[in-house]
């Protein structure tokens, strides 16, 4: 009953506020098989395990097909938005073509199921998880899908050793892949991936309000201006149009984080917070008009998307950290279902 | 759309002008990070650049029967080579760059002065770039480099590029970066 009742306390809080969730991920762990379905027997522990042992773990598959999907199909939000910016180009223009050939490519890796983008990127899991669950055990096997997902050619040889140069153990090492747990109140698992390219994570940026070069004070209107100084700045590097994830508020590391994890809500939804969603418009409607276009050549589409978020600061801080997200927005998710096979897709 | 083939002239190359959507037939070799570090430093390339075209990507191949097969092939971020850019135009006779968000300076003056353009190839179109490539045809300093940052000599048909600096001081990147400050300007 206790367990219970720690589990309640740690998910009262919206997406939108969440935080690192391995600070608040239970300390106990008692239970090597912890991927099991949570059924309504779960009392009766001892006849589960026995059963689940004798049936197969698709975990390691189900993450394998995440992985593959994440990396060769677009979900359905994000191509539409790309529509819409293909619609919107004039005719002739290099702006219209850029978009036509991001089209086009999108149907190609689709078909023949290949990376959308040579640079596969970091991979960030994101897993929300009731209670009874091992993180421990859940990247052991998700780190031996990843290299198997390597070796299909679904994801490049990405990891670098970063002193020595080497790039030789299939993605993984020190922070690679990158795992987010979060506990909540269902009783299914959730998997939530995210692959980021160098290019756009390369344009990403943290400013400290008051910024005097800008003339950014601590309020909205100062907020607003580091933000499109973000875009400025990332003309043509990014790979646009491109999706902004913005996180106000918190420390650095938290900022940077749920700056990413913004990028993981559906396009077409606005923030529940009413300023923040005015907000999200205004900076997509003022980016189009800065003539920056896609790759930069100049045109109406500049940004696809802007998602804000907001955590509590310090008296003496006020961050704005922004994620750029390339047109090639890789984030895919599914639900766990019994024996760990792929039971939905979120996106 | 203007269509240049190989082998390259380098008064096609003068006639290209800013904003030109180009497709390219013939040979190309790959070159990032590594291969103009090495030039830089005073080594020969392994093989003759004179008249080619580099690209800047770091492509992933599949080795098959003594075959390579590019699967994934499309440009990396061009202004790290920068520094050494117009250099290569000066030593090794380069007509032409591919890559991705455009140069600085140095290289737009070196495109003037050496005769060559810099066209932008479509950022994150792996798939759509690798069909265009019809044969592997040689690979230089892999052992050395690794595979994505070799030289590979590579077969093109049709490759889609744009021109966003062209050999007469003009550049596209420059243009719409003063422009989209101005746009800021008066949107603040």
């Amino acid at each position: 009953m206790s367990k219970k009742k720690v589990a309640k306390k740690k998910t009262t809080k919206k997406i939108t506020t969440k935080k690192i969730a391995k600070k608040k991920a239970p300390k106990k762990r008692t239970k090597k098989k912890a991927f099991r379905k949570v059924t309504k027997k779960s009392t009766k522990k001892n006849v589960i395990r026995k059963k689940v042992n004798k049936q197969k773990d698709l975990l390691q598959d189900s993450i394998i097909e995440l992985i593959r999907q994440t990396s060769t199909i677009l979900p359905g939000d994000i191509q539409k938005v790309i529509l819409e910016a293909l619609e919107r180009e004039k005719e002739g223009t290099t702006a219209k073509y850029a978009m036509s050939i991001i089209d086009a490519n999108i149907k190609l890796a689709k078909s023949k199921s290949q990376p959308m983008c040579q640079d596969t990127g970091t991979i960030l899991f994101f897993i929300s998880h009731p209670a009874e669950f091992s993180e421990l055990a859940f990247m052991k096997t998700a780190n031996k899908a990843v290299v198997l997902a390597t070796k299909k050619g679904y994801l490049r040889q990405n990891s670098v050793d970063t002193l020595t140069g080497a790039n030789t153990t299939m993605n993984l090492g020190p922070g690679h892949p990158s795992f987010h747990f979060h506990e909540h109140k269902k009783k299914t698992i959730e998997v939530r991936l995210m692959l980021k390219g160098g290019g756009c994570e390369n344009v990403g940026a943290q400013y400290a309000l008051p910024n005097v070069s800008l003339d950014a004070g601590r309020d909205l209107d100062g907020v607003r201006k580091v933000i499109l100084d973000a875009i400025i700045k990332a003309q043509g590097k990014g790979c646009g149009p491109g999706v902004l994830g913005i996180c106000i508020g918190g420390d650095r590391g938290a900022g940077y984080i749920d700056s990413k994890e913004q990028l993981l809500r559906h396009l077409d939804d606005s923030s529940p917070n009413n300023t923040l969603a005015d907000l999200e418009r205004d900076i997509v409607n003022t980016a189009n008009k800065l003539g920056i276009g896609p790759m930069g050549f100049g045109g109406k589409t500049t940004l696809l998307a802007c998602k804000i978020g907001v955590l509590n600061r310090l008296p003496a801080s006020y961050f704005v950290s922004i994620s750029y997200m390339c047109w090639a927005y890789r984030r895919q998710g599914i639900t766990l279902g019994s024996h760990n096979k792929i039971s939905k897709w979120l996106y | 759309m203007k269509k240049l083939n190989f082998p390259f002239k380098r008064e096609e190359i003068r006639a290209l002008k800013v904003g030109d959507m180009v497709l390219i037939s013939g040979k190309m070799f790959t070159g990032r990070d590594a291969i103009h570090k090495y030039l830089h430093d005073g080594n020969m390339p392994p093989v003759s650049l004179q008249d080619q075209i580099i690209y800047h990507c770091g492509p992933v191949v599949l080795e098959e029967k003594n075959n390579y097969r590019v699967i994934a092939a499309g440009p990396t971020t061009s202004i790290r080579e920068e520094p050494y850019q117009w250099e290569v135009m000066r030593d090794h006779g380069i007509l032409g760059v591919i890559g991705k968000g455009g140069m600085g300076p140095k290289t737009l003056e070196g495109c003037a002065k050496y005769g060559c353009v810099y066209f932008h190839a479509i950022g994150g179109a792996a798939q759509v770039l690798a069909e265009k490539i019809k044969s592997v045809d040689n690979v230089y300093l892999k052992e050395k480099f690794g595979s994505p940052e070799a030289i590979w000599e590579l077969t093109v048909e049709e490759f889609p590029v744009v021109v966003t600096m062209d050999s007469h001081g003009n550049s596209l990147h420059e243009k719409v970066q003063a422009k989209s400050e101005a746009n800021l300007k008066e949107l603040l």
